[in-house]
Protein backbone atom coordinates (compact mmCIF):
# COMPACT_ATOMS: atom_id res chain seq x y z
CA UNK A 1 0.00 0.00 0.00
CA UNK A 2 2.07 2.83 -1.37
CA UNK A 3 0.56 5.51 0.85
CA UNK A 4 0.74 3.56 4.13
CA UNK A 5 3.47 2.74 6.61
CA UNK A 6 4.95 -0.65 7.40
CA UNK A 7 3.06 -0.54 10.72
CA UNK A 8 -0.09 -1.09 8.70
CA UNK A 9 1.37 -4.22 7.07
CA UNK A 10 2.37 -5.53 10.50
CA UNK A 11 -1.07 -4.83 11.93
CA UNK A 12 -2.78 -6.54 9.00
CA UNK A 13 -0.68 -9.68 9.34
CA UNK A 14 -1.25 -9.67 13.10
CA UNK A 15 -5.00 -9.42 12.51
CA UNK A 16 -4.90 -12.46 10.22
CA UNK A 17 -5.01 -10.85 6.76
CA UNK A 18 -3.85 -13.39 4.17
CA UNK A 19 -3.08 -11.02 1.28
CA UNK A 20 -3.32 -7.39 0.29
CA UNK A 21 -4.92 -6.31 -2.97
CA UNK A 22 -4.04 -2.77 -4.08
CA UNK A 23 -5.68 -1.02 -7.02
CA UNK A 24 -3.99 1.74 -9.01
CA UNK A 25 -5.63 4.94 -7.85
CA UNK A 26 -5.29 8.69 -7.63
CA UNK A 27 -2.23 9.93 -5.74
CA UNK A 28 -4.03 12.96 -4.27
CA UNK A 29 -2.56 15.06 -7.09
CA UNK A 30 -2.49 14.70 -10.87
CA UNK A 31 0.61 13.05 -12.28
CA UNK A 32 2.29 15.29 -14.84
CA UNK A 33 2.64 12.73 -17.62
CA UNK A 34 2.86 9.12 -18.70
CA UNK A 35 6.31 8.72 -17.11
CA UNK A 36 4.75 9.30 -13.70
CA UNK A 37 2.40 6.37 -14.34
CA UNK A 38 5.28 4.23 -15.57
CA UNK A 39 7.09 4.81 -12.28
CA UNK A 40 3.89 4.17 -10.31
CA UNK A 41 3.29 0.87 -12.11
CA UNK A 42 6.91 -0.13 -11.36
CA UNK A 43 6.26 0.67 -7.71
CA UNK A 44 3.05 -1.41 -7.68
CA UNK A 45 4.54 -4.42 -9.45
CA UNK A 46 8.09 -4.48 -8.14
CA UNK A 47 8.87 -2.46 -5.01
CA UNK A 48 5.59 -2.73 -3.11
CA UNK A 49 5.26 -6.55 -3.30
CA UNK A 50 8.79 -6.78 -1.89
CA UNK A 51 7.93 -4.37 0.93
CA UNK A 52 4.80 -6.37 1.83
CA UNK A 53 6.71 -9.66 1.58
CA UNK A 54 9.01 -8.51 4.39
CA UNK A 55 5.96 -8.88 6.64
CA UNK A 56 4.81 -12.16 5.12
CA UNK A 57 1.93 -10.56 3.25
CA UNK A 58 1.37 -11.53 -0.42
CA UNK A 59 0.72 -8.36 -2.45
CA UNK A 60 -1.53 -8.18 -5.53
CA UNK A 61 -2.37 -5.17 -7.65
CA UNK A 62 -4.55 -3.77 -10.44
CA UNK A 63 -3.43 -1.30 -13.12
CA UNK A 64 -5.13 1.64 -14.84
CA UNK A 65 -5.35 5.40 -14.98
CA UNK A 66 -7.79 6.39 -12.24
CA UNK A 67 -11.13 7.99 -13.21
CA UNK A 68 -10.06 11.17 -11.40
CA UNK A 69 -7.34 11.62 -14.05
CA UNK A 70 -9.50 10.48 -16.97
CA UNK A 71 -10.68 13.89 -18.18
CA UNK A 72 -7.47 14.11 -20.23
CA UNK A 73 -8.15 11.50 -22.91
CA UNK A 74 -4.76 11.91 -24.61
CA UNK A 75 -2.91 11.21 -21.38
CA UNK A 76 -5.21 8.25 -20.72
CA UNK A 77 -4.42 6.80 -24.16
CA UNK A 78 -0.71 7.03 -23.42
CA UNK A 79 -1.10 5.42 -20.00
CA UNK A 80 -3.31 2.62 -21.30
CA UNK A 81 -0.65 2.11 -23.97
CA UNK A 82 2.01 1.19 -21.39
CA UNK A 83 -0.15 -1.13 -19.26
CA UNK A 84 0.55 -4.18 -21.49
CA UNK A 85 4.24 -3.91 -20.44
CA UNK A 86 3.12 -4.67 -16.87
CA UNK A 87 0.04 -6.85 -17.25
CA UNK A 88 1.97 -10.15 -17.10
CA UNK A 89 3.85 -9.28 -13.90
CA UNK A 90 3.19 -12.00 -11.31
CA UNK A 91 1.17 -9.83 -8.91
CA UNK A 92 -1.13 -8.11 -11.44
CA UNK A 93 -4.70 -9.41 -11.18
CA UNK A 94 -6.32 -7.20 -13.79
CA UNK A 95 -7.47 -3.73 -14.80
CA UNK A 96 -8.59 -1.36 -12.02
CA UNK A 97 -9.79 0.63 -10.37
CA UNK A 98 -11.38 1.98 -13.52
CA UNK A 99 -14.79 3.64 -13.65
CA UNK A 100 -16.17 7.15 -13.38
CA UNK A 101 -15.69 10.11 -11.05
CA UNK A 102 -17.85 13.04 -12.23
CA UNK A 103 -19.67 11.04 -14.95
CA UNK A 104 -18.28 13.07 -17.85
CA UNK A 105 -18.11 12.14 -21.52
CA UNK A 106 -14.32 11.91 -21.45
CA UNK A 107 -14.39 9.69 -18.38
CA UNK A 108 -16.82 7.43 -20.29
CA UNK A 109 -14.41 7.26 -23.26
CA UNK A 110 -11.53 6.30 -21.00
CA UNK A 111 -13.68 3.71 -19.24
CA UNK A 112 -14.50 2.14 -22.61
CA UNK A 113 -10.81 2.08 -23.51
CA UNK A 114 -9.99 0.28 -20.26
CA UNK A 115 -12.82 -2.20 -20.77
CA UNK A 116 -11.48 -2.90 -24.26
CA UNK A 117 -7.98 -3.48 -22.85
CA UNK A 118 -9.38 -5.88 -20.24
CA UNK A 119 -11.31 -7.77 -22.91
CA UNK A 120 -8.27 -8.01 -25.21
CA UNK A 121 -6.04 -9.26 -22.39
CA UNK A 122 -8.72 -11.45 -20.77
CA UNK A 123 -8.20 -9.61 -17.46
CA UNK A 124 -10.38 -9.34 -14.40
CA UNK A 125 -11.90 -5.87 -13.88
CA UNK A 126 -12.14 -3.81 -10.68
CA UNK A 127 -14.47 -0.81 -10.98
CA UNK A 128 -14.54 2.35 -8.84
CA UNK A 129 -17.99 3.94 -8.60
CA UNK A 130 -18.21 7.70 -8.01
CA UNK A 131 -18.60 9.31 -4.64
CA UNK A 132 -21.66 10.66 -2.87
CA UNK A 133 -24.22 12.40 -5.12
CA UNK A 134 -22.54 11.06 -8.28
CA UNK A 135 -22.63 7.37 -7.32
CA UNK A 136 -26.15 6.47 -8.44
CA UNK A 137 -25.80 7.93 -11.92
CA UNK A 138 -22.20 6.72 -12.30
CA UNK A 139 -23.08 3.17 -11.34
CA UNK A 140 -25.87 3.09 -13.91
CA UNK A 141 -23.57 4.44 -16.63
CA UNK A 142 -20.79 1.97 -15.73
CA UNK A 143 -23.19 -0.97 -15.90
CA UNK A 144 -24.34 0.25 -19.33
CA UNK A 145 -20.73 0.36 -20.60
CA UNK A 146 -19.88 -3.09 -19.26
CA UNK A 147 -23.08 -4.68 -20.55
CA UNK A 148 -22.68 -3.18 -24.00
CA UNK A 149 -19.31 -4.91 -24.52
CA UNK A 150 -20.31 -8.49 -25.24
CA UNK A 151 -16.81 -9.79 -24.51
CA UNK A 152 -17.17 -8.87 -20.84
CA UNK A 153 -18.39 -11.55 -18.43
CA UNK A 154 -20.04 -9.99 -15.37
CA UNK A 155 -18.75 -12.68 -13.03
CA UNK A 156 -15.22 -11.48 -13.82
CA UNK A 157 -15.93 -7.86 -12.81
CA UNK A 158 -16.32 -6.38 -9.35
CA UNK A 159 -18.14 -3.08 -8.96
CA UNK A 160 -16.70 -1.47 -5.87
CA UNK A 161 -17.95 1.07 -3.29
CA UNK A 162 -21.59 -0.02 -3.55
CA UNK A 163 -24.07 1.30 -1.00
CA UNK A 164 -27.74 0.64 -0.29
CA UNK A 165 -28.92 2.49 -3.41
CA UNK A 166 -26.57 0.73 -5.87
CA UNK A 167 -25.93 -2.78 -4.57
CA UNK A 168 -29.19 -4.21 -5.93
CA UNK A 169 -28.65 -3.12 -9.53
CA UNK A 170 -25.05 -4.45 -9.50
CA UNK A 171 -25.97 -7.89 -8.19
CA UNK A 172 -29.08 -8.14 -10.38
CA UNK A 173 -26.88 -7.59 -13.44
CA UNK A 174 -24.67 -10.55 -12.44
CA UNK A 175 -21.60 -8.58 -11.32
CA UNK A 176 -19.72 -8.88 -8.05
CA UNK A 177 -20.26 -6.01 -5.62
CA UNK A 178 -17.64 -4.60 -3.24
CA UNK A 179 -18.39 -2.61 -0.10
CA UNK A 180 -15.58 -0.26 0.84
CA UNK A 181 -15.33 0.44 4.55
CA UNK A 182 -14.46 4.06 5.13
CA UNK A 183 -14.78 6.23 8.21
CA UNK A 184 -16.41 9.27 6.59
CA UNK A 185 -18.24 8.14 3.48
CA UNK A 186 -18.99 4.98 1.54
CA UNK A 187 -19.92 2.19 3.98
CA UNK A 188 -19.60 1.71 7.74
CA UNK A 189 -19.10 -1.80 9.16
CA UNK A 190 -22.67 -1.82 10.52
CA UNK A 191 -24.20 -0.87 7.16
CA UNK A 192 -22.02 -3.34 5.28
CA UNK A 193 -23.31 -6.13 7.52
CA UNK A 194 -26.88 -4.88 6.99
CA UNK A 195 -26.32 -5.20 3.23
CA UNK A 196 -24.88 -8.69 3.69
CA UNK A 197 -27.97 -9.64 5.68
CA UNK A 198 -30.39 -8.14 3.15
CA UNK A 199 -28.92 -9.27 -0.19
CA UNK A 200 -27.74 -12.52 -1.72
CA UNK A 201 -24.14 -12.74 -0.56
CA UNK A 202 -22.57 -15.09 -3.12
CA UNK A 203 -21.02 -12.20 -5.07
CA UNK A 204 -20.43 -9.69 -2.26
CA UNK A 205 -17.19 -8.74 -0.54
CA UNK A 206 -15.84 -6.05 1.77
CA UNK A 207 -12.60 -4.12 1.54
CA UNK A 208 -10.76 -1.66 3.74
CA UNK A 209 -9.94 1.70 2.18
CA UNK A 210 -6.18 2.17 2.74
CA UNK A 211 -5.29 5.39 1.01
CA UNK A 212 -3.58 8.69 1.83
CA UNK A 213 -6.74 10.07 3.49
CA UNK A 214 -8.28 9.09 6.81
CA UNK A 215 -8.82 5.36 6.38
CA UNK A 216 -8.54 2.17 8.41
CA UNK A 217 -6.52 -0.77 7.03
CA UNK A 218 -8.04 -3.07 9.67
CA UNK A 219 -11.64 -2.16 8.76
CA UNK A 220 -12.37 -5.67 7.43
CA UNK A 221 -11.14 -7.53 10.55
CA UNK A 222 -13.05 -5.03 12.70
CA UNK A 223 -16.18 -5.72 10.67
CA UNK A 224 -15.62 -9.43 11.28
CA UNK A 225 -15.67 -8.64 15.01
CA UNK A 226 -18.91 -6.74 14.56
CA UNK A 227 -20.40 -9.69 12.68
CA UNK A 228 -19.49 -11.84 15.67
CA UNK A 229 -21.24 -9.37 18.01
CA UNK A 230 -24.34 -9.78 15.87
CA UNK A 231 -24.19 -13.53 16.29
CA UNK A 232 -23.02 -14.60 12.84
CA UNK A 233 -21.26 -17.95 12.90
CA UNK A 234 -17.52 -18.30 12.13
CA UNK A 235 -18.14 -20.15 8.85
CA UNK A 236 -20.31 -17.36 7.49
CA UNK A 237 -17.86 -14.67 8.63
CA UNK A 238 -15.04 -16.60 6.93
CA UNK A 239 -17.09 -16.76 3.75
CA UNK A 240 -17.58 -13.01 3.69
CA UNK A 241 -14.06 -11.88 4.59
CA UNK A 242 -11.98 -14.68 3.02
CA UNK A 243 -13.75 -17.22 0.81
CA UNK A 244 -15.70 -14.77 -1.34
CA UNK A 245 -12.75 -12.50 -2.19
CA UNK A 246 -10.57 -15.56 -2.78
CA UNK A 247 -13.19 -17.00 -5.13
CA UNK A 248 -13.38 -13.79 -7.17
CA UNK A 249 -9.64 -13.14 -7.36
CA UNK A 250 -8.94 -16.86 -7.86
CA UNK A 251 -10.39 -16.42 -11.36
CA UNK A 252 -6.96 -14.99 -12.14
CA UNK A 253 -4.54 -17.98 -12.13
CA UNK A 254 -1.81 -15.78 -10.63
CA UNK A 255 -3.76 -15.34 -7.39
CA UNK A 256 -2.51 -17.84 -4.83
CA UNK A 257 -3.03 -17.74 -1.08
CA UNK A 258 -0.55 -19.21 1.39
CA UNK A 259 -1.64 -22.73 2.42
CA UNK B 1 -30.95 -10.60 16.11
CA UNK B 2 -33.99 -9.78 18.23
CA UNK B 3 -35.12 -6.15 18.43
CA UNK B 4 -33.79 -6.09 22.00
CA UNK B 5 -30.38 -7.21 20.77
CA UNK B 6 -30.37 -4.55 18.04
CA UNK B 7 -31.18 -1.92 20.64
CA UNK B 8 -28.52 -3.25 23.00
CA UNK B 9 -25.89 -3.02 20.24
CA UNK B 10 -26.87 0.15 18.41
CA UNK B 11 -29.17 2.35 20.50
CA UNK B 12 -26.52 4.46 22.25
CA UNK B 13 -24.56 5.06 19.07
CA UNK B 14 -27.69 6.01 17.12
CA UNK B 15 -28.94 8.24 19.92
CA UNK B 16 -25.59 10.04 19.84
CA UNK B 17 -25.86 10.55 16.06
CA UNK B 18 -29.42 11.84 16.32
CA UNK B 19 -28.39 14.47 18.88
CA UNK B 20 -25.47 15.43 16.62
CA UNK B 21 -27.92 16.04 13.75
CA UNK B 22 -30.19 18.12 15.95
CA UNK B 23 -27.23 20.21 17.10
CA UNK B 24 -26.08 20.60 13.48
CA UNK B 25 -29.49 21.98 12.47
CA UNK B 26 -29.45 24.39 15.43
CA UNK B 27 -25.96 25.50 14.35
CA UNK B 28 -27.19 26.12 10.80
CA UNK B 29 -30.07 28.20 12.20
CA UNK B 30 -27.70 30.30 14.27
CA UNK B 31 -25.48 31.01 11.25
CA UNK B 32 -25.79 34.17 9.15
CA UNK B 33 -26.58 34.37 5.47
CA UNK B 34 -28.20 31.92 3.10
CA UNK B 35 -27.96 28.14 3.12
CA UNK B 36 -27.78 26.23 -0.18
CA UNK B 37 -29.01 23.08 -1.93
CA UNK B 38 -27.16 20.87 0.55
CA UNK B 39 -29.50 21.84 3.37
CA UNK B 40 -32.54 21.24 1.15
CA UNK B 41 -31.24 17.77 0.32
CA UNK B 42 -30.55 17.13 4.00
CA UNK B 43 -34.10 18.04 4.94
CA UNK B 44 -35.42 15.84 2.12
CA UNK B 45 -33.32 12.97 3.44
CA UNK B 46 -34.55 13.55 6.99
CA UNK B 47 -38.15 13.11 5.87
CA UNK B 48 -37.31 9.53 4.94
CA UNK B 49 -36.45 8.74 8.56
CA UNK B 50 -40.09 9.07 9.56
CA UNK B 51 -41.27 6.47 7.03
CA UNK B 52 -42.86 3.28 8.27
CA UNK B 53 -41.34 0.97 5.63
CA UNK B 54 -37.79 -0.44 5.50
CA UNK B 55 -35.28 0.82 2.94
CA UNK B 56 -34.73 4.14 4.72
CA UNK B 57 -30.95 4.18 4.14
CA UNK B 58 -31.51 3.70 0.41
CA UNK B 59 -34.12 6.45 0.32
CA UNK B 60 -31.85 8.88 2.19
CA UNK B 61 -29.03 8.16 -0.28
CA UNK B 62 -31.42 8.72 -3.19
CA UNK B 63 -32.42 12.09 -1.70
CA UNK B 64 -28.80 13.25 -2.11
CA UNK B 65 -28.23 11.66 -5.55
CA UNK B 66 -28.04 13.08 -9.06
CA UNK B 67 -31.09 11.48 -10.72
CA UNK B 68 -30.10 12.37 -14.31
CA UNK B 69 -28.98 9.78 -16.85
CA UNK B 70 -26.69 11.47 -19.40
CA UNK B 71 -22.93 12.03 -18.97
CA UNK B 72 -21.99 15.67 -18.36
CA UNK B 73 -20.02 17.51 -21.05
CA UNK B 74 -16.89 18.01 -18.97
CA UNK B 75 -15.67 17.35 -15.43
CA UNK B 76 -14.92 20.65 -13.71
CA UNK B 77 -12.88 19.61 -10.71
CA UNK B 78 -12.83 16.21 -9.07
CA UNK B 79 -14.69 16.48 -5.79
CA UNK B 80 -18.23 15.67 -4.73
CA UNK B 81 -20.03 17.77 -2.12
CA UNK B 82 -22.56 15.19 -0.95
CA UNK B 83 -25.72 16.59 -2.54
CA UNK B 84 -26.87 17.17 -6.10
CA UNK B 85 -27.08 20.91 -6.85
CA UNK B 86 -29.69 20.38 -9.57
CA UNK B 87 -29.47 21.64 -13.11
ZN1 LIG C 1 -12.26 3.78 -5.65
Amino acid sequence: MVSRTTDDYQDMVTAGCAAVCEPAFWAGYDRSGVQGFHDYFCQLTDYEPKRAAKFGLPHYTWLCINPKESEDVNLAEEVIGIIPQFIDKPNVLGIGEIGLNKNSRNEMKVLEMHVDLAARTNSLILVHTPHLEDKLKGTRLILDVLRSDKRIRPERCIIDHVEEHTVGMVLDAGFWAGMTLYPESKCSPARAIDIIENYANERLWMNSACDWGVSVPLAVPRTALEMRRRGHNPEFIDKMIYQNPARFMGQCPKFKLPV
Amino acid sequence: MTRQQVLDLYFMESRFKLVEIAAFLDRVDRGDGKADFRLDAFRKGMKELGGKKPGRAKKVLLAFSDPTKKPIAKAHGKGACGAWPGK
